[in-house]
């Protein structure tokens, strides 16, 4: 039922990044990606996410598993708040608007159009939405960025709640989010060797 | 469930093509004359052309917004297939640009002294025709998706593709007037109309799959 990842290798433009990246995620666990800026975070995650083929490697995982969260919130500026959720609601099949508002503080929100929200409020919308798909397995790519303390909290505790629901998550972060419980994974010993001159796939590089 | 796609839309100017299309018809008898004769042989050409390319106005928009706000990154990892997305896409482009040319359309042909019998035809060819124009350039977005200016290249492509319709619309509204039997380019525009629609969804759908990597 959980994540297994096998000997991963993935690349971005065309430049193998990261390889042999193994790891385990069980239900009620949590993994934090960490590593400095461009060693792979988001390559991998998008990989994992099905958005771009990995060179290598097996990534086992159940079907309809996964909800992915990139750095963008994926907010349509125009829809109020609960419309955006409720798109991804209908798109999931699920219900439970009312609720993820709720739970990332939102419900005063509710009615005010995306575009004139804060930063801060539109990355907890963003994350209200990973609420709503009821998926299992939350993708994370950096969840914590523009948010301030109470609100980096607050999504610690949505966090564990989802965990302790035998929920898993796995993220890309920087900042300590007050998840003792978390593994930790750096991503530095995995840096692929760069590939020797002129043996790299020409088409790859347009791809 | 998935109308709310068309919602999405919604915000956006989709008057844009309609006043372009308003503009075109009412500029070429103020450059052409007046002269009745003359404008109504041209008036059934005048019409499709300013369609098409009224409909090409608005094609930048329709993956360029969702992939600028990350909305694209997370329907790909949806549990709705790509193929539906963009078919949905492709018929909310109808839905906003072709359908409201359509209906515009007679009020135009007033302007250009279109014969009475073409009407029908001119609505019957637009209706037709303005689907493969709508899936056609759906197929153009998702190939420049995420190139910076990609508005020109999508135009360079698209349009050698919206030819067969062009020719095919306009000669179907041209018999009509003159009274002749419309029956084959009609054919021909619904047989592209309907290919375009059953196949491209797919190739689009590739496309946009490889440029999100």
């Amino acid at each position: 039922m959980g994540l297994r990842v096998t000997d991963l290798a993935c690349a971005r433009g065309g430049l193998p990044l990261l390889e042999g990246v193994s790891f385990a995620l069980d239900p009620g666990q949590a993994l934090v990606l960490r590593g400095p800026n461009g060693c792979g975070k988001t390559t991998l995650l998008r990989t994992l996410a099905g958005l771009q083929p990995a060179l290598t490697g097996e990534i086992d995982l159940p079907p309809e598993a996964m909800a992915y969260a990139g750095h963008a919130d994926g907010i349509k500026a125009t829809l109020t708040v609960t419309e955006n959720l409720a798109f991804w609601a209908a798109i999931y099949g699920t219900s439970g608007v009312a609720a993820a508002l709720e739970r990332l503080n939102l419900r005063a929100l509710a009615d005010r159009a995306a575009q004139n929200l804060s930063a801060g409020q539109k990355r907890r919308l963003g994350l209200a939405r990973l609420l709503v798909t009821g998926r299992p397995l939350w993708v994370l790519d950096e969840p914590t960025v523009s948010l301030d303390t109470a609100s980096v909290a607050l999504f610690a505790d949505v966090v564990r709640a989802h965990l302790e629901g035998g929920g898993m998550a796995l993220m890309a972060t920087h900042i300590d989010l007050g998840l003792p419980e978390a593994q930790i994974l750096d991503l530095a010993p995995y840096k692929a060797r760069l590939p020797e001159h002129g043996t790299g796939a020409f088409d790859e590089a347009f791809l | 469930m998935r109308d709310l796609r068309l919602a999405l839309r919604a915000g956006g100017g989709f008057g844009l093509g309609l006043a372009f299309f308003l503009i075109l018809a009412v500029l070429v008898p103020l450059g052409v004359g007046p002269a009745p004769e003359t404008l109504a042989l041209i008036a059934p050409g005048i019409l499709w052309v300013g369609a098409l390319l009224a409909c090409l106005l608005s094609l930048d928009r329709i993956f360029a917004l969702d992939f600028e706000d990350g909305s694209l990154d997370l329907l790909a990892t949806a549990p709705v297939p790509l193929e539906a997305v963009v078919t949905i896409k492709a018929l909310a482009h109808w839905l906003t640009t072709g359908l409201p040319l359509v209906l515009i359309s007679p009020v135009l042909g007033l302007l250009l002294f279109l014969p009475g019998e073409a009407y029908l035809w001119l609505i019957l060819s637009l209706m037709l025709g303005t689907p493969a124009l709508s899936v056609i350039g759906t197929f153009g977005a998702a190939l420049t998706v995420g190139l910076k200016r990609g508005g020109l290249l999508l135009s360079l492509l698209v349009l050698p593709l919206y030819i067969p319709t062009l020719i095919f619309g306009a000669e179907v509204v041209s018999r009509g007037a003159q009274g002749l039997s419309v029956a084959t380019p009609l054919a021909l525009l619904a047989g592209i109309t309907a290919g375009a629609v059953a196949l491209l969804p797919f190739a689009s759908a590739l496309v946009l799959r490889i440029n999100l990597r």
